[in-house]
C-alpha cells in the first residue's frame, strides 16, 4: 500500500472563499509531508479536514484504504499537534500524556509504562508532575507531542507546531521532530507557512496557493526547479526578470567539415527591455511571443570584476553594485542593470589575504548558464505582492522596554 | 527601598475606605449580633443588661434543628438546580456568535429590571389555584384540579432557582468566556466524546466560575425571607421567616440574634473550609486563580 492517505477531490468552502478547492493528494506511509503556504493558502483547513474538525464540500478522505470522510474526530486514528499546543492546564504533564489512553479505558499498568516511555523519549522524566504553566515553551511542545504519540496513531497532524517557539528553540526543536520521526517511523503530515521548516524536514512537499497544490515534489525540486512565479518566490529568494519569449536558439554543429544549423527547441532568447538577449533553457516549450517571468536565484549568478570569456548558453550582463552586505559565509550584493536590482549571493570558499572584495559603487559582471534560469508563466494579480524585492533582513534585534516588570 | 515603602503606604491608603467599609458595616455589626445573643430580652422588645444563655437553651427546641434542615437543604437544591441550569446555558453563551452572544446576555439581566418583589408575586398569580399555569397544567391533564402548587417548598424551591438563576449563570459564563475551546478539539483529537471532553476538559477549566457561583446562590438562598414568606406556607419555613418573626411580631431581639448567628456560623464554616482546602492544594493556584 502506497498511497497511505489519501485526499479525493476534496472542497471547502466558507461562504463565497474557497478554502480548499478539488485537492488531490496522497502520501506515502512513513513519509514526512509537508504543506507549505501562505496564511489563508487551505493548508490548515485540509488538516482539520483531516483530523475531523472540518467536513469536506466535496471529496473523501481515504486513510490505509478506508473512507474516513464522515467519522467524527475522535474515531479517527489521527492525533494533532495543535499550533497553542492545546495542553489541558488542570492537568499535570503525566496527565495530558495519559488522557489519550485512559479515555481509551486502556489497563492502569499499560498507561504507566506508555507514558513513562513518552516521557523517557522527550526527556521529561523529571519534569512528570508539574502543570502546564510551569514549563517552558520548548517543553510543552514536546509534552504536546508526547500527548499525540502515545495513540499511535497512524498519522501525525502538526500544525504550525514551532510557530509560537523563538528562533533558537526553533532549530533545536526542527532537530528533535526530525529525530521523532525517524524513531517512531509514522505519517508525519506537517502544516507550514515557514519554508526553511518545511524544506529541513520533509520527504516531500505540496506548495499551496488560494486553496489548491502549486507543486508537489521533494524539496530540491520545488527549490531548483519551480514550476511557477508563485512557488519561486515563496520558496527561497529569487529575482525576476519580465521579458518575451524570442525564437529558439539555432545549434550550430561541425561535421565533416560542413556546418550544420538546427533549431534547438530546449533553449530560447529571452527579450528583456533595456538588456541584451538572453539565453533561456525552455523545458516548458513556452512558445514565441508569451510574455514570461525568468527566475534566477541569487547564488545562480558568477560575480567578478572581469568579464567572463564568453560560452554557449553563457548570459552576461554589465551593472553596478548597490549595496553589499557581508554574512560571514557569505555575501549578499545587490547589483543595478537597468531598471532591475539584481540580488546575488556569493559563497566564500576560500579567503585570500590580499584578496580585493568588491566594493560599493563598483561596476561588475554578472554570468549565469542558461540552464540556472527558469522561464515561468506570468503571474495572477495576486502574486503580484511576492514579486516586489524582498525587505532588507534585519538581525534579531532585542525591543527596549519589552517584558519590564 | 524607598520607592517600594512609598507603594505601600500608597496602597494602605487606597484600600484603607475600603477597610473602614467593611469593619464599621460588617465585621461590628455582626458581632453585635454574636454578642446580642448572649443578652437577655426585656418585655418591651428591648435589650436587657448583663450576660444569659437563655437564648441558646431556647434555640435547642427540636423546631429549630428542623428548620435550619429545611433551610440548609433548600438552599443546596436550589444551588444544584441553578448550577445545573446555568452551565449549559454559560456553554452555548460562550460559543455563540458575538452580536448572539449580547442578545442572551441581555435575556439574563432582563429579570433584574423589574422588582424582585413583583416577580415573586407574579409566581404567586400563576401557581394560584385559578392561575394561568394551574389552569393550564389541570387542561393538560398533568395536574388534578384539587393539586396545590403553592405554599409548600416544592413552590419556594421553584421560586429560588428562578430568581437566583441569573447569579449561576454570570460567573459561570464568565468562566467559559475565557475557556479555550481549542482545549475540546484537542480531547475530540485524543478519542474524547462530545460529552467527556465537556465533562474532563470543560468543567474543570471553569471551575473556579462553578464555585463562584455556588457561593453567589447558596449565601443568599440561606438568608431568603421574601420567598418562602409569599409563595411558601408552614410546612416550608426557613430560618429568614423565623428570624422576622421574632423580630417583628414577638420582639425578641436576642433570640433573632441568635437565629441569625447560627445563620452566619452556617455561611462561614463552608466557606473558611473551602478556603483552607484552596490553600493546602497550592498556595499559588489559589493566588492566581483569585487573581483572575
Amino acid at each position: 500500500m502506497s498511497d497511505f492517505l489519501q485526499f479525493e477531490d476534496v472542497s471547502k468552502h466558507y461562504g463565497a472563499v474557497k478554502a480548499v478547492d478539488h485537492v488531490s493528494l496522497s502520501v506515502k506511509q512513513g513519509e514526512f509531508f509537508s504543506l507549505l503556504g501562505p496564511s489563508g493558502c487551505g493548508k490548515t483547513t485540509l488538516l482539520r479536514i483531516l483530523a475531523g474538525f472540518e467536513q469536506p464540500d466535496t471529496g473523501r478522505v481515504l486513510l490505509g484504504g478506508e473512507d474516513v470522510t464522515d467519522l467524527p474526530p475522535y474515531e479517527r486514528k489521527v492525533n494533532t499537534i495543535f499550533q497553542s499546543y492545546a495542553l489541558f492546564p488542570h492537568l499535570s504533564v503525566w496527565d495530558n500524556i495519559a488522557f489519550g489512553l485512559k479515555v481509551a479505558k486502556r489497563p492502569k499498568k499499560e498507561i504507566q509504562s506508555e507514558v513513562e516511555a513518552m516521557l523517557a523519549l522527550i526527556q521529561m522524566e523529571d519534569q512528570a508532575w508539574k502543570k502546564p504553566d510551569q514549563i517552558s515553551g520548548g517543553q510543552k511542545q514536546r509534552v504536546a507531542i508526547a500527548r499525540a504519540l502515545v495513540n499511535k496513531p497512524r498519522v501525525l497532524l502538526l500544525d504550525e507546531p514551532l510557530a509560537a517557539l523563538d528562533l533558537k528553540l526553533r532549530q533545536r526543536m526542527l532537530i528533535e521532530l526530525d529525530l521523532i520521526h525517524d524513531e517512531v517511523g509514522i505519517t508525519f503530515l506537517y502544516v507550514t507557512h515557514d519554508q526553511g521548516e518545511a524544506m529541513s524536514l520533509s520527504d516531500r512537499i505540496a506548495v499551496m496557493q488560494a486553496g489548491k497544490i502549486e507543486q508537489l515534489g521533494t524539496p530540491a525540486e520545488i527549490y531548483e526547479a519551480p514550476r511557477s512565479s508563485f512557488v519561486a518566490a515563496f520558496i527561497g529568494d529569487t529575482n525576476f526578470f519580465d521579458g518575451v519569449v524570442a525564437e529558439p536558439l539555432e545549434q550550430h554543429t561541425v561535421l565533416d567539415g560542413l556546418l550544420s544549423v538546427a533549431v534547438d527547441k530546449d533553449y530560447s532568447r529571452l527579450k528583456i527591455e533595456d538588456f541584451p538577449d538572453l539565453e533561456c533553457f525552455n523545458d516548458k516549450q513556452i512558445r514565441q511571443g508569451e510574455h514570461v517571468f525568468l527566475s534566477i536565484r541569487p547564488e545562480k549568478f558568477r560575480i567578478s570584476r572581469e568579464k567572463p570569456e564568453g560560452r554557449p548558453h553563457l548570459n552576461i550582463l554589465e551593472g553596478g553594485v548597490e549595496d553589499v552586505i557581508y554574512l560571514g559565509s557569505q555575501t549578499k550584493y545587490w547589483v543595478r542593470v537597468g531598471d532591475y536590482r539584481i540580488s546575488v549571493i556569493r559563497q566564500h570558499s576560500r579567503y585570500l589575504l590580499d584578496e580585493k572584495p568588491i566594493r560599493w559603487n563598483e561596476r561588475v559582471w554578472l554570468s549565469w548558464h542558461a540552464d540556472d534560469g527558469f522561464m515561468l508563466e506570468k503571474y495572477s494579480e495576486q502574486d503580484e505582492a511576492l514579486l516586489q524585492p524582498p525587505p532588507e533582513e534585519v538581525g534579531e534585534t532585542s525591543e527596549p522596554g519589552a517584558g519590564a516588570s | 527601598m524607598k520607592a517600594g515603602a512609598r507603594t505601600r503606604l500608597a496602597e494602605w491608603l487606597v484600600t484603607l475606605p475600603s477597610f473602614v467599609w467593611l469593619g464599621v458595616l460588617f465585621l461590628v455589626p455582626t458581632v453585635l449580633v454574636f454578642a446580642i445573643t448572649f443578652k437577655p430580652a426585656t418585655p418591651f422588645g428591648g435589650i436587657g443588661e448583663g450576660w444569659t444563655l437563655d437564648t441558646l437553651r431556647t434555640l435547642g427546641n427540636p423546631n429549630y434543628p428542623a428548620i435550619l434542615w429545611r433551610t440548609i437543604r433548600l438552599s443546596m437544591l436550589a444551588t444544584g438546580g441553578c448550577i445545573l441550569l446555568a452551565t449549559p446555558m454559560a456553554y452555548y453563551m460562550a460559543r455563540a456568535g458575538a452580536a448572539w452572544r449580547r442578545w442572551l446576555l441581555l435575556l439574563v439581566v432582563l429579570p433584574f429590571w423589574t422588582s424582585s418583589l413583583v416577580r415573586i408575586f407574579a409566581w404567586k398569580v400563576l401557581l394560584h389555584p385559578e392561575g394561568m399555569l394551574k389552569q393550564a397544567l389541570v387542561w393538560l391533564g398533568l395536574a388534578g384540579p384539587d393539586a396545590m402548587l403553592l405554599y409548600n417548598e416544592n413552590a419556594v424551591l421553584l421560586v429560588m432557582v428562578y430568581t437566583e438563576l441569573p447569579f449561576a449563570i454570570l460567573p459561570i459564563y464568565a468562566a467559559a468566556e475565557k475557556f479555550d475551546f481549542r482545549l475540546i478539539e484537542a480531547a475530540k483529537d485524543l478519542g474524547a466524546s462530545s460529552f467527556r471532553a465537556f465533562r474532563s476538559v470543560f468543567l474543570p477549566g471553569i471551575r473556579v466560575g462553578l464555585l463562584t457561583a455556588f457561593l453567589m446562590v447558596f449565601i443568599p438562598s440561606l438568608g431568603s425571607y421574601v420567598i418562602p414568606d409569599i409563595v411558601g406556607g408552614p410546612t416550608s419555613e426557613m430560618v429568614g421567616n423565623k428570624i422576622a418573626q421574632r423580630t417583628f411580631v414577638d420582639r425578641n431581639l436576642p433570640h433573632a440574634a441568635g437565629l441569625s448567628a447560627i445563620l452566619a456560623v452556617a455561611v462561614l464554616a463552608p466557606l473558611l473550609a473551602i478556603a483552607s482546602l484552596r490553600r493546602r492544594e497550592s498556595p499559588r493556584d489559589a493566588l492566581r486563580e483569585e487573581g483572575v
